[in-house]
């Protein structure tokens, strides 16, 4: 019985990157029991986007009733917890500082560990909720404010080999969405928009055969603004739906031949994707289906949708690998608004390739 | 009753531990810093020093703004964390009121100013009456110009403290000699004194609702409430998912 308690590890997890406030207990890395999301979408899309002040005066409103919630919820008592972890970047610095000062005033008052985690290590230990995962892997983070291949050769290791130069993935969507006159945010609607068109306008695919796993957004944006703009000259309608679809097809294009050639190039055999992105049912079914061509080994693990997008339990899941390390964060623990994994050195590089 | 106060409202960082009859400990840093990594080894110290834990606690008591919104937030959000995982009181006292409590002098009033630029100020005016502290004109966000026709209007002489330096030629034209400004000490807000002002006040009912004044809506939510003036069909704004 004591045996069971000792190796029960329960970590409540604080996420505050955005404009979701998020508490969860996670144990043993793996296993959810509360993970508590209040959502600002209702507040920010008046805006069109996330205004930071904003997002931040919610979370003073939110965190202690998603702790208490969490807490409740999971069933146990601060004398069962094992740490107390918390997203410190990437993110929002106002927004991040809210998880963080409760994280730590919450590890303070029960003198518990405080983990610090990086919020896209949390997007991909997502994935650690649905299944074991098998190293040497690569993930894809596809947000709002990332579009980025990471290599990790074993559990806590991190290594960029690929990142956008411009605008994330979800930047794109949320900004042609504002052109199709779609409400904040406009990401599942220019998905189930895609559905019902064709590939019509041939947008760019930027970088798609460059010997390297960059990505670039921002020239797509233009070209589908200038399209739009152009037609609305002429007194032309465009048909929103074939847009939607063309836009949709470059960005998963790109995004599909990049991760497939790296996945061939690094020899991995789990491909883990994350982030808000993630949820898009077009580039879900593009993933299956090259893989299903290219790889039928490959084993594709896609968080469900409420893990895809922010939430505590991801990071609970991180800080379990970040605590067995010997991570911990001191009083002095700040937010870091540009947070980010290293890149894959040139020399590292040199060795994956054929 | 223990109680445990934090101010990082503006430049300076104070903390204390008191109780209603001793001050135990106060930490008070005025250097530029970010006060999310000064606070915790702040509280981390004092605790040791006075050979406290925070279970001990009995209430925390809050500088709740106006002032640095990322001041006020952190403040706020450690105090009511505090409270609410400790099972604690918590009482919330405007950071104005904390710096007017160092200007002693009775039958004047005392006007701490926060420079909110663009010549406003975040302020109010307090009085000792009885050896309380009384809130005489509502904290608010204002015009420097509006609120010295105002102060002038009560015919009552006036001790201003805060942010004084950079309006003191304004403050004596407008107010000539009834205008007195204290000295650049009481400016720097106090861990003890903010005790002494939590201890004597009703704790909040619910923590979970408690946040910072800021005195100021958001520029983005004023110009939206401009143009969406029945503020239709958003709220509410947070919503468990």
């Amino acid at each position: 019985m004591e045996e069971t308690a000792r190796q029960r590890e329960l970590i409540l997890a604080f996420e505050s990157s955005c404009d979701e406030t998020s508490v969860a207990v996670v144990e043993n890395g793996d296993k959810i029991l509360s993970n508590v999301i209040a959502s600002q979408i209702n507040s920010q899309k008046r805006f069109g986007g996330v205004v930071p002040e904003v997002a931040s005066r919610h979370h003073v409103e939110q965190v202690t009733l998603c702790a208490e919630e969490a807490m409740t919820q999971a069933g146990v008592s601060y004398a069962d917890l094992t740490a107390v972890a918390v997203t410190y970047g990437p993110g929002l610095v106002g927004a991040l500082l809210i998880g963080v000062s409760a994280a730590k005033a919450v590890a303070f008052a029960h003198q518990l560990p405080l983990v610090p985690v990086n919020h896209m290590a949390g997007h991909i230990y997502a994935a650690r909720l649905v299944k074991p995962l098998t190293y040497p892997l690569l993930a894809l983070l596809v947000s709002g404010g990332h579009t980025e291949i990471v290599y990790m050769q074993a559990a806590g290791k991190f290594e960029i080999i690929g990142d956008t130069r411009d605008d994330a993935a979800g930047e794109a969507f949320d900004k042609v969405g504002r052109v199709l006159n779609l409400a904040y945010p406009a990401g599942k609607k220019i998905d189930d928009l895609a559905k019902q068109g064709q590939d019509t306008f041939h947008f760019p695919r930027a970088m798609m055969r460059e010997n390297n796993y960059d990505f670039s957004f921002s020239g797509l944006k233009s070209a589908f603004i200038n399209t739009v703009h152009n037609a609305q000259q002429r007194g032309e309608a465009l048909v929103p739906a074939d847009l939607a679809a063309s836009f949709q097809a470059s960005v998963i294009d790109v995004i599909v031949a990049k991760t497939m050639r790296a996945v061939k190039e690094y020899g991995v055999n789990q491909l883990v994707m994350a982030g808000g992105v993630a949820a898009n049912s077009g580039l879900r079914a593009r993933f299956q289906q090259e893989i299903a061509a290219q790889a039928p080994e490959l084993d594709f693990v896609v968080p469900p949708l409420r893990l895809c997008g922010d939430n505590g339990a991801m990071i609970g899941a991180a800080a379990h690998v970040f605590y067995a390390q010997g991570i911990r964060g001191d009083g002095h623990l700040n937010a870091q608004p540009g947070l980010s994994f290293a890149y894959m050195t040139p020399e590292r590089r040199a060795t994956f390739s054929k | 009753m223990l109680v445990l106060a934090i101010d990082t409202s503006n430049r300076a960082l104070t903390v204390a531990l008191a109780t209603p009859q001793q001050l135990l400990g106060e930490v008070t840093l005025n250097v530029k810093q970010t006060h999310s990594d000064g606070l915790m080894p702040a509280l981390t110290y004092l605790f040791k020093a006075t050979k406290k834990v925070p279970a001990d606690l009995d209430r925390v008591v809050v500088a709740q703004g106006p002032g640095s919104y990322t001041g006020i937030r952190i403040a706020v959000t450690t105090a009511k964390t505090l409270a609410w995982t400790l099972n604690k009181a918590l009482v919330g006292i405007s950071s104005l009121a904390v710096i007017a409590s160092n200007v002693l002098e009775q039958g004047r009033l005392i006007v701490p100013l926060f420079d909110a630029r663009r010549n406003a100020v975040f302020t109010g005016a307090y009085q000792w009456q009885e050896g309380r502290l009384v809130n005489i004109l509502a904290d608010r966000h204002v015009a420097l110009g509006d609120w010295l026709e105002q102060l002038a209007a009560t015919k009552k002489p006036v001790t201003f403290v805060g942010d004084t330096a950079v309006f003191s030629d304004q403050l004596t034209a407008a107010l000539g000699g009834r205008a007195e400004i204290a000295s650049a000490a009481c400016a720097l807000p106090r861990g003890s004194q903010l005790a002494a002002l939590g201890s004597q006040l009703t704790p909040v009912t619910n923590v979970h609702s408690f946040v910072p004044t800021y005195l100021r809506m958001t520029e983005a939510e004023a110009n939206w409430l401009k143009e969406h003036p029945a503020n239709e069909g958003h709220e509410p704004y947070v919503e468990e998912i």
